[in-house]
């Protein structure tokens, strides 16, 4: 049986191997981008009935995001929303027969995790200056700041094993039953493991959603908490 | 005699078998509690059921973290070069 911690490379660009899950990654960021681009060409004051659809799965994503953090949605949308529909995409993506889901590899999750990291720096500078983001390392004392930088790094960490080990567990399950059982069998692993896409996905987003907005509450100075 | 590989193999069993034990009576009572929340109050059951999953995949993780390091010594183990 193939490890399922080391990729195999198809074939090689230059000095780049490039490996299956890359090919599925740049395709589903393709076909999200031209979905996108194509859904949002002619958007008018009335919904149709495809603009309908978009509208509630933006409004459902702002009202998750205020109901876990109780942020204002607006600048959080796309960086969340683009997150929380690529992992969901890409965890689904097993379901096309000879596709494993790009985020079955650790370099994908790695990847994604490091996305996090940096956007709570960038946030968090957004929100509070860069004093501001220094000073939510010192929350809630001084005592702490050790701690915090160093969860700092383990919460993303932990983030990426979590989305990493659930989805590549699923493949992997999968693919023992699938050699023991024959065609059929696995279906009901399938079915289960669509949920635990959802459910993945789901939790990365909020969790990279509560990162942030704790970064930037913990920024702001206490004068401007109370207006 | 080399024991890295035989003792790896044996790690990665127990690692799974004992790891898995602690979320199990984790999930056990987190559904038990959401159960409970459901049948007192049926219209929050949206909310409880959302928390529940969120929680229920965090457990889990724990477990997940077990089989992570038991297939990284079976399949990736360092010690064996």
């Amino acid at each position: 049986m193939n490890s399922p911690l080391d990729a195999v490379a198809l074939f090689q660009i230059g000095p780049v191997p490039i490996t299956q899950a890359i090919l599925t990654t740049w395709g589903i960021m393709a076909v999200l981008l031209l979905g996108a681009f194509a859904l949002t060409r002619r958007l008018t004051l009335t919904p149709g009935r495809r603009q309908a659809a978009l509208e509630l799965i933006v409004t459902t994503m702002d009202t998750q995001i205020r109901e876990t953090t109780g942020a204002e949605p607006a600048p959080y949308r796309g960086f969340i929303g683009t997150l929380f529909l690529f992992i969901l995409v890409a965890n689904w993506s097993s379901l096309i027969p000879g596709l494993d889901p790009p985020t079955a590899q650790l370099e994908t999750d790695a990847a994604l995790a490091v996305l996090v990291f940096l956007s709570v720096i960038w946030f968090g500078v957004q929100g509070g200056g860069v004093a501001g983001y220094l000073r939510s390392f010192a929350s809630p004392n001084v005592v702490m700041i050790p701690l915090n930088m160093l969860e700092s790094v383990t919460r993303v960490f932990s983030m990426f094993v979590r989305l990493f080990g659930n989805v590549m567990s699923g493949v992997f399950v999968i693919g023992i039953v699938a050699s023991l059982a024959g065609l059929l069998v696995p279906i009901p692993l399938m079915a289960l493991d669509l949920l635990t896409g959802l459910v993945q996905a789901y939790i990365f987003a909020v969790l990279a959603m509560v990162f942030i907005s704790a970064t930037v509450e913990d920024g702001t100075p206490k004068s401007q908490k109370e207006t | 005699m080399d024991y890295l590989p035989l003792a790896s193999i044996v790690c990665a069993a127990f690692a799974v078998a004992f790891g898995a034990i602690g979320p199990a009576l984790a999930e056990g009572r987190a559904v038990a509690a959401a159960m409970d929340a459901i049948a007192r109050q049926p219209e929050a059951a949206n909310t409880i059921s959302r928390t529940l999953f969120v929680g229920l995949a965090m457990i889990e993780t724990t477990a997940i973290y077990c089989l992570v390091i038991a297939l990284l010594l079976l399949f990736a183990n360092p010690l064996l070069g």
